[in-house]
């Protein structure tokens, strides 16, 4: 790495620059994320097409390279995230104001919370994680077969999961934090690669908007839906 | 109204390392059609009579066009009302009997020097690593040499409007100064004068402001709700084109 790029990179700029296109990637993640997990819900035949789905997702090769980028860039986004938070909370310097106000222009109020918001969901995320992704990699999901082929019933796992009204109700309420942090954050990251421009900010605004209600709301009916069926 | 009561909570300190605290003012006979440094005065010339240590705050042109008062009133840098300085904000936006809390802009880069003055000189090095012009001196050129159109000579001017206050900072939740480097890189990216050493004066004012430990740009946009000017955060955008452009793009090399 040539030194110029070394500074671009550490420059206020830069790091901003980073946050935005590590999380316009997740941002991209997440529709794929939905629209493979709906199987669950769309999919009524216990779980095949889901368990096949999650099968040729752990399988085929150039998904597993870009997993491997998509865990870098969701460490990258929180580790730089809460470095900003630490060094922007040291720019204020010692004494903080005794009157707190959250007056914005063109931005919501989610965009002073973006650093709680995302330590909140970087907490759900490990949890998440730990809750599926890490019992099928350690193996602790029943095999299933289809078509002589043993797969691993992951749909068994997550049905179980979500038969916990518990966890239910947590994966709902961390869609809302995801919906609030995405509300800032699609149009934040377009506005730090400087696309600030009268034709095209306020499609960015609206889709952004529609964005970030539809993904959460759509990740949101899985676990009730799930749960209601069950009942 | 002739006759306001106010309870004042004003930030004093002794200088930059002593520990400061608020203290709190009762102060009457306020009219409502003082400006709100005239109310200060008023307390001020109280506190001299009774031979106490008057408060320090900065003040030049109480015209709102000199960028010198600097203000944290009930929160908001230059008070309440949105693009007006402290110094063009009037008593009749507040209610009697109101308590009213004054603070110095908080923020690493700007150190206190007393009370509510601060050190700005943190933007005036900025402006030195790059926000100027390189010219020879000589005869002024005729305006109607240089053309431009007029829109973006609307757009530079928008941008040169700044007063360079350090609102900006003071209203960040993360003490970025990104609207005022945002205002000086824009307005000279804009005008051909400009345009020539456009591409080493943005990386070396990026590189000044973070020299300087402002903190980092997260578009929540409350400088451009403080701004006495209402700069707007497009400027930004404009600032990080030209930067991402700079250093990815150009050849240069700053600093």
């Amino acid at each position: 790495m040539t030194s110029w790029f070394a500074k671009f990179l550490t420059s206020s700029i830069g790091k901003k620059v980073i946050m935005s296109l590590t999380g316009l990637f997740l941002i991209s993640f997440l529709l794929v994320h939905l629209l493979g997990n709906l199987q669950l819900i769309l999919a009524q035949d216990q779980g095949q097409t889901f368990n096949e789905y999650a099968y040729f997702m752990t399988h085929n090769p150039v998904i597993k390279f870009l997993s491997y980028g998509l865990y870098a860039f969701i460490l990258i986004h929180a580790i730089q995230g809460l470095l900003l938070a630490y060094n922007n909370r040291k720019a204020r310097g010692d004494q903080r104001y005794a009157v707190k106000v959250d007056r914005t222009a063109g931005a919501s109020k989610s965009s002073i919370y973006m650093g709680s918001l995302g330590t909140v969901i970087l907490i759900f995320i490990v949890i998440h994680m730990a809750q599926f992704w890490l019992q099928m990699k350690l193996g602790n999901t029943e095999m299933v077969v289809y078509d002589e082929e043993p797969v691993k019933d992951l749909y068994t796992l997550v049905a179980a999961v979500y038969q916990n009204i518990g966890f239910v109700i947590f994966y709902v309420v961390a869609m809302i934090f995801i919906a609030f942090h995405l509300w800032h954050g699609f149009q934040s990251a377009w506005q730090t690669l400087g696309l600030n421009h009268k034709k095209y900010t306020p499609l960015i605004k609206a889709v952004g908007y529609v964005y970030s209600v539809l993904i959460p709301l759509g990740f949101a009916a899985i676990p009730v839906i799930m749960f209601l069926r069950q009942q | 109204m002739e006759n306001m009561k106010l309870k004042l909570r004003i930030w004093r300190q002794g200088g930059k390392y002593p520990k400061g605290q608020f203290v709190e003012y009762p102060l009457d006979g306020v009219n409502d059609h003082m400006s709100f440094l005239e109310m200060l005065d008023v307390l001020n010339e109280k506190l001299i009579s009774q031979k106490e240590d008057p408060i320090a705050f900065e003040h030049d042109c109480r015209e709102g066009i000199c960028g010198t008062c600097s203000l944290v009133i009930n929160g908001y840098p230059h008070g309440p009302m949105q693009q007006t300085t402290a110094c063009q904000l009037h008593m009749r936006n507040f209610r009697d009997g109101e308590t009213i809390t004054i603070e110095p802009w908080r923020s690493r880069a700007f150190p206190i020097v007393k009370d509510l003055v601060v050190n700005r000189d943190a933007f005036d090095r900025i402006i030195q690593a790059g926000g100027y012009i390189s010219i020879d001196t000589g005869q002024a050129q005729d305006g109607n040499a240089i053309p431009i159109e007029k829109d973006q000579a609307s757009h530079a001017f928008d941008a040169a409007t700044c007063i360079g206050c350090g609102a900006c900072v003071a209203a960040c939740p993360n003490a970025s100064a990104m609207l005022f480097l945002g205002a000086k890189v824009s307005h000279l990216a804009q005008v051909p004068q400009g345009k020539v050493e456009a591409e080493t004066r943005v990386q070396r004012m990026v590189h000044q402001h973070d020299v300087e430990g402002f903190g980092q740009c997260s578009n929540i946009t409350a400088c451009e709700a403080e701004c006495p000017k209402g700069i707007s955060v497009e400027h930004i955008a404009r600032l990080n084109r030209q930067y991402i452009a700079s250093t990815i793009g150009s050849e240069k090399v700053a600093n």
